[in-house]
């Protein structure tokens, strides 16, 4: 049977100078069209690389990605990626950012007005419409994070990655983005795949919570099936006892069975192409 | 309305100006007279000070050209300076009053006459020289930006570029301006050989001289800019697919701005100061070339007129550096806080 994406045993060595570090080993997993799925894992275990492979970024050594039975390995546009720090370009104003990707990806099937219109609408659907005009420095953290999915939603892509997309953000701001996310989800259905180390915004988002192993050579523990109703509210899920049991397996998952290996291994992880994991 | 003054004052680096605008709106006069003396009291006290010591300690001095002169002798000099530079110019007024006037009789005696149009060939002054040099500065400056930016950001984006050529630009970079004179005027003599010449072969010597100096700061700091920007920014381009030479003019470039404009200031200020000491040695025309003739020249005068020379070669230098951070916080703002 076909998948719409496939991870087909994917392993990752990085040279070091104290011979290769293998970071990922035999990662499979096989998502469907619209699927949310949140990778979990604790710091340094390769979720990031994962997003990397899969956003062509990266290199696997061994297996590869296939989207809608189609190899890739090189990075596009159909793959667009949010990234934890937003990377604006910090000289662009919010839809000026926008634009460059627009104007790059639309080239010859949109017209100029089109593309103005399709900026604008991407820019509205994140609540950021009142601030078009300003640069990423005028504006908050939230609000930036906002103009870095708007960017990649403009790209139409098949397959959203987000990598940490609110890690760096405040409790509340992380709250308010969660919910636009999930409105925007709602709307546009989009397959994602989201890395986060935030249990509960992986349950209230995702469909399928993957639970990574840690590294060296990393792969997938378990996935969790997140069967809940959408649309989804936080406040009356807070008490829900589904949810409840969803967050425990995945508590239990971290915190029993992969201990927490910051102090043993941090040290060797290899550096990452995206700012890695500030926790 | 006043904000906005404020802002482009403090573009333009006029800050000393700042509290009195502040002060004029009627917003809060004491911190306004706080900051208006330090921002500019303490630099006028500073000045005077200064003043006072060279114009106590000069008179102390006696040299075989007479004693060290001090402020007000220098002033008369700086006026002297300027009344030849008038006179100067009167005749080279008259100059050409006279040969049209001639050529004009000569034409109505017999309209077939071939009348010859002569340039003025008087002395240059402190200002044409002060002028020579500039554009000689500019023009050398131009090249060695034209040169280093684009190879600093083929050094940054390629680190394997950068490695190989890091040891010519290690060994190059401390050469000083008077071991490059010799052989650029050798080669210049050699290689620029033209019946017109468009430009004098002492203008491209000075010109080129500058270019080998002020190449460096720009190359350096330009590679660094490029090699150091944000990786995630560089993923955005490869993401959308963006050709490389729109990664080079719309994320590698506008990214390292503030470094290549740090680079570019350094190596105007160091192509400045070579073209002087170039002038001096190569006897091109220019301000020290000035120097070097007054100091030759040994009269009663020439101290106070080589100090006149050496206060406008200071604060030319201060106002080209002034531009460039002009330049620099026009075109990237952002660059202000970062």
């Amino acid at each position: 049977m076909n998948h719409y994406l496939e991870i087909d045993h994917v392993g990752i060595e990085f040279p070091t100078k104290d011979g290769p570090f293998r970071a990922l080993q035999d990662v499979n997993l096989k998502i469907e069209q619209g699927e949310f799925i949140s990778l979990i894992g604790h710091s340094g275990c390769g979720k990031s690389t994962v997003l990397n492979i899969v956003a062509g970024l990266y290199q696997a050594s061994e297996g590869g990605v296939i989207l809608e039975g189609r190899e890739v390995s090189e990075p596009g546009p159909d793959r667009a990626v949010v990234f934890q720090n937003h990377s604006l370009l910090p000289w662009l104003t919010a839809y000026q950012n926008v634009e460059l990707a627009v104007k790059e990806v639309f080239k010859g099937k949109k017209s100029k007005a089109e593309m103005a219109e399709w900026i604008n609408h991407n820019l509205e659907l994140v609540h950021m419409g009142h601030a078009a005009h300003k640069r990423p420095d005028e504006i908050s953290g939230g609000m930036k994070q906002r103009v870095g999915i708007a960017r990649a939603l403009a790209m139409q892509p098949k397959v959203l990655l987000m990598d940490e997309p609110f890690g760096a953000l405040d409790a509340l701001t992380r709250a308010h983005l969660q919910d636009s996310l999930m409105e925007i989800q709602n709307e546009l259905n989009n397959t994602v795949i989201m890395i986060t180390h935030d249990v509960d915004e992986a349950v209230l988002l995702s469909d399928r919570i993957v639970m990574m192993t840690n590294g060296p050579a990393a792969t997938i523990g378990e996935v969790l099936n997140v069967e809940l109703e959408r649309p989804r509210n936080r406040v009356s899920l807070a008490d829900d006892a589904q949810y409840n049991h969803y967050r425990s397996q995945v508590l239990r998952f971290l915190y029993e069975r992969q201990q927490n290996p910051a102090q043993s291994s941090a040290s060797k992880k290899p550096k990452l192409v995206s700012s890695g994991e500030a926790a | 309305m006043k904000d906005k003054t404020i802002h482009y004052l403090e573009t333009f680096g006029l800050s000393p100006i700042v509290p009195m605008v502040r002060l004029a709106s009627g917003e809060s006069p004491k911190r306004q007279f706080q900051d208006l003396f330090e921002k500019l009291g303490l630099p006028l006290l500073a000045i005077a000070i200064f003043l006072a010591l060279w114009s106590f300690s000069a008179a102390r001095v006696d040299t075989s050209l007479g004693t060290l002169p001090g402020p007000t002798a220098v002033y008369q000099q700086y006026l002297g300076l300027v009344d030849e530079h008038k006179a100067e110019r009167l005749k080279e007024v008259a100059f050409y009053e006279r040969q049209d006037k001639r050529n004009a009789e000569k034409l109505a005696k017999n309209p077939e006459a071939t009348v010859k149009v002569r340039p003025y060939t008087g002395k240059p002054t402190f200002f044409d020289q002060i002028w020579t040099s500039l554009y000689t500065v500019f023009a050398g400056f131009v090249v060695a930006s034209l040169i280093a930016i684009p190879l600093g950001v083929a050094c940054g984006l390629n680190q394997k570029l950068y490695a190989a050529v890091s040891p010519l630009i290690q060994i190059f970079k401390p050469v000083s301006p008077l071991a490059w004179l010799p052989i650029v005027t050798m080669v210049v003599s050699a290689v620029y050989v033209s019946d017109d010449p468009m430009f004098s072969k002492s203008f491209i010597t000075s010109a080129v001289t500058v270019t080998l100096c002020s190449l460096w700061p720009t190359l350096i700091n330009t590679a660094m800019g490029v090699a150091s920007i944000d990786k995630d920014w560089i993923n955005v381009g490869r993401v959308i697919r963006l050709h490389w030479s729109k990664q080079v003019f719309k994320i590698a470039l506008p990214a390292s701005l503030p470094m290549i404009f740090t680079g570019l200031r350094i190596s105007l200020g160091i192509g400045w100061m070579v073209l002087i000491a170039a002038e001096m040695l190569a006897q091109n025309p220019g301000l020290g070339k000035f120097v070097w003739d007054e100091f030759q020249n040994g009269s009663s005068n020439s101290l106070g007129r080589i100090m006149v020379a050496v206060l406008v070669i200071g604060i030319i230098g201060f106002v080209l550096d002034w531009m460039m951070l002009s330049v620099q916080k026009l075109v990237s703002p952002q660059s202000s806080n970062a």
